[in-house]
């Protein structure tokens, strides 16, 4: 037995009338919230009502409480967001049986994290505010304005969806019932995700077109086999609190790095110069492009790093493009880089055009069995075997770039192990490779 | 000699936002924005805040809509299909006055299009892609460096009109590590949001253009937010004037401060007949160009525009003093170039254009001069 002490307002109403039909069940579901607010002892600021479209999204303009009336089926966005930034205040959406159907995936999104809001559809079976249409509440054969000869859809079981999915709080019951002031200050107090699934009826409408009445509500449900007036209880963590809890304790700062590289060494480059590196997923083509990038910085150059690869990564090529230049680097369309590095065949198919585009002066470098590349620049083979480390299929990106921008001069040695030594968990492999891949020179 | 980062575009971006004071993010993955997401997920509850990766986009911008009105400063991120996604509640932003700040990161359209291609096609589809058809503020970064500062601009403008604001940017440039020096990155202030000493109403028409401190939920009063065409109360009305009011309002607090918005990186060459205009990652291939003509000894001005919206009329005034010919450069089939005809008077404009995932190149723009 629970012991309510009233300390807020006696009513949370403004002194607007309400605004709605002669029958309509509003009126009675609206002043049953109201008096849930009073036996909560809520305040007027600490409740946000979030109203979606329709009649009942018509119903925040009645209630001295704050207010968000926004667009149709995503009030619970809305009272999501309002909820994850102010865990402490009460937030209440107000939604028809339309708003439940056009807003299901966040119906079932909010139910699924439990997050603490408490939801009441006005469930009068029909869109009243547009002119009597059917929705995801029509029982099967009713008439609506879109369903002049019955409805031939099945009605959607709300509650039966939101429970199985990890609602808190979850209660069906009518604009009738006496208790449904307790049963929605029941489902606000339930902290989690609460639902009231509350038939009424539309006397504009489906009360017109289906001789529907009070006892009809209850012939319905019961045809339907729509438990009614049980609150079905889940006890799982609410998501805002769960959410702040598990971050208690992390850093109280970002994680990046702010420091960046100092230029200690110097290049003797004097023009952008682009390779391309053409190789395989798995190959680690990305991270041996950022460490020559990497070691281009260092070495007082700037650098930039363009990836390519397929959105299934683990498969097909993986091309980076990397720019050293001793100027900031602007991105611009290029046809052929200065040297194009091939270690994979995968990579080597992806790069046909670019090695037909490149310019007499330019190098491909390729592992031995790479022949027949079409192109004009000087083609010379890398033989890995001759490396005096043993290396992997997964160093050859590495080794062959740091060969290349040995090569070419372009980078300082020391950069390049200083680059290794900061290249993260696989430093020690790197600096390995690093040095191989100097050795490479040797036998290009 | 100067330390310096080597970063992309979306940790560039993440990092002003962070910067900026954002305490919420709400995004849903898609190449090529997701990397913001990732960073947003992880860094944000490390200094206090909430992000959130939403059941799908709609429901990403409606969680930030939400949060900013209870208080927090928020951002989300997304590419063209999911701009789609969020254009219903662009206009919710728009018409409840949210600041919120909107990222796209472009890539090649229509429909699914291509993820990992680059594109300008978003241009005039932010201008104009929510019903109603009023005035937004977009702004386009040209480099790494201006995906942090304009990030930062971005929640800073987006305080002073109360409003959404896009950073446009690309796959390009957010996905491409380049080398930026470490004192580029020295954080701008962003104001601070105007809130209110004593209760009062929501929302302020007149005089029209004038901003009202943002009202949140749960500080102490009761506060009312709308969808809805509305009185000042946050109440439907139906009355005309009421309804005229808040419609000029929406209107003149945007374009009667077209002044602090413009932003442009002009560079003027002596006696220029020729203009040179470009945004965001095309940006590059315009410097590039002019860099390369004044060298063979042509006289070029160009104009790189990072407000793209409202169309920045003063500044593009001033860079088409004295010139007969403009050539603007896109990544898309003249999205921009038909704003600036409108502007250029009697002037030859020329498009220089690319739809096929690759950059624009320099040569192009060379060819068109």
């Amino acid at each position: 037995m629970t012991t309510i002490t009233i300390t807020g307002p006696a009513t949370f109403r403004n002194d607007r009338p309400y605004p709605f039909c002669p029958g309509c069940g509003h009126d009675a579901i609206l002043d049953a919230l109201n008096d849930a607010l009073v036996l909560r002892g809520a305040t007027p600021d600490g409740v946000v009502i979030v109203s979606d479209i329709g009649c009942a999204g018509l119903s925040d303009q009645y209630f001295a409480t704050s207010a968000f009336h926004g667009l149709h089926g995503r009030s619970i966005t809305y009272a999501s967001g309002i909820k994850l930034a102010r865990p402490d205040l009460d937030v209440i959406v107000i939604m028809g049986d339309g708003g439940a159907g056009i807003g299901g995936a966040h119906l079932l999104s909010a139910a699924r994290r439990n997050l603490g809001i408490t939801v009441l559809v006005f469930n009068n079976l029909n869109f009243g505010m547009t002119g009597g249409q059917h929705s995801v509440a029509t029982p099967t054969g009713a008439v609506t304005t879109t369903t002049p000869l019955g409805n031939i859809e099945r009605p959607l079981d709300i509650c039966g969806t939101v429970a199985v999915n990890g609602a808190g709080y979850v209660y069906r019951g009518t604009s009738y019932d006496d208790d449904l002031a307790e049963r929605i200050a029941e489902g606000m107090a339930s902290g989690g995700f609460a639902l009231l699934d509350i038939w009424e009826l539309c006397s504009a409408y489906f009360m017109r077109s289906n001789k529907f009445g009070k006892k009809s509500i209850e012939r319905t449900l019961d045809e339907l086999g729509f438990e009614a007036r049980v609150a079905r209880r889940r006890e799982i963590p609410e998501y805002s609190a769960a959410y702040r809890e598990a971050f208690t304790g992390v850093a109280e700062r970002p994680t990046f790095g702010t420091h960046g590289l100092e230029p200690t060494l110097a290049s003797t480059l004097t023009a952008p110069f682009s390779i391309v590196l053409a190789g395989a997923a798995g190959g680690r083509v990305r991270s041996a492009a950022r460490l020559v990038g990497t070691a281009g910085i260092l070495s007082g150059l700037w650098a930039a790093q363009r990836d390519d690869y397929p959105v299934t990564v683990q498969t097909g090529h993986s091309v980076s493009t990397i720019m050293l230049s001793p100027a900031p680097i602007d991105l611009v369309g290029v046809a052929a880089p200065d040297a194009l590095v091939i270690v994979a065949p995968e990579g080597a198919a992806k790069v046909a055009t670019a090695a037909r585009a490149m310019a007499e002066s330019a190098t491909v470098y390729a592992l031995e069995g790479f022949t027949g590349i079409e192109t004009s620049a000087r083609v010379r083979t890398l033989d890995p075997v001759r490396s005096e480390t043993r290396l992997f299929k997964a160093d050859l990106a590495l080794a062959a770039l740091v060969a290349v921008a040995q090569d070419h001069g372009l980078i300082p040695r020391d950069a390049l192990d200083e680059a290794a030594v900061r290249s993260g968990p696989f430093a020690d492999r790197n600096a390995a490779i690093v040095r191989s891949g100097a050795s490479l020179l040797e036998w290009i | 000699m100067d330390r310096r980062e080597f970063i992309d575009g979306s940790t560039a971006i993440v990092r002003g936002a962070l910067d900026a004071g954002c305490t919420f993010f709400a995004g849903y993955p898609i190449t090529p924005a997701s990397p913001i997401l990732m960073a947003m997920m992880r860094e944000l509850p490390r200094v206090g805040g909430v992000a959130i990766q939403g059941e799908d986009e709609i429901a990403s911008i409606g969680m930030c809509i939400g949060a900013t009105m209870a208080g927090a400063r928020a951002m989300t991120a997304t590419s063209g299909p999911g701009i789609s996604l969020y254009s219903e509640n662009i206009g919710l932003a728009v018409m409840g006055e949210v600041p919120l700040v909107i990222v796209d990161v472009q890539r090649l359209g229509p429909a699914t299009g291509g993820a990992t291609t680059a594109a300008q096609g978003d241009v005039q589809f932010v201008r104009w892609g929510t019903a109603g058809g009023f005035p937004i503020i977009v702004l386009a970064p040209s480099d790494v460096a201006d995906c942090y500062h304009l990030t930062m601009q971005a929640f800073d403008l987006a305080e002073r009109f109360r409003c959404p604001v896009f950073l446009l940017t690309d796959k390009e440039l957010n996905l491409t590590m380049n080398t930026v020096a470490v004192d580029d990155f020295r954080p701008a202030p962003v104001r601070a949001r105007v809130t209110a000493g004593a209760p009062g109403d929501p929302y302020r028409y007149e005089p029209a253009g004038h901003v009202a401190p943002l009202r949140h939920f749960g500080a102490g009063e009761v506060v009312r937010f709308t969808g809805s065409t509305h009185d000042e109360g946050a109440f439907i009305t139906k009355d005309p004037g009421r309804i005229g009011a808040l419609n000029t309002h929406l209107e003149a607090k945007i374009e009667d401060h077209r002044d602090e918005i413009e932003m442009v990186i002009a560079d003027r060459g002596p006696d220029a007949g020729t203009l040179v205009i470009g945004y965001g990652i095309t940006a590059g291939a315009v410097r590039a160009a002019v860099q390369t003509a004044r060298a063979r000894g042509d006289t070029v001005s160009s104009l790189i525009v990072q407000s793209l919206w409202p169309i920045p009329e003063t500044a593009l005034a001033d860079a088409l003093t004295g010139t007969d010919r403009v050539v603007v450069a896109e990544l898309n089939r003249g999205l921009y170039r038909r704003e600036v005809e409108r502007l250029a008077g009697e002037r030859d404009v020329v498009g220089v254009h690319r739809m096929d995932g690759e950059l624009v190149a320099p040569d192009q723009i060379l060819e068109a001069l």
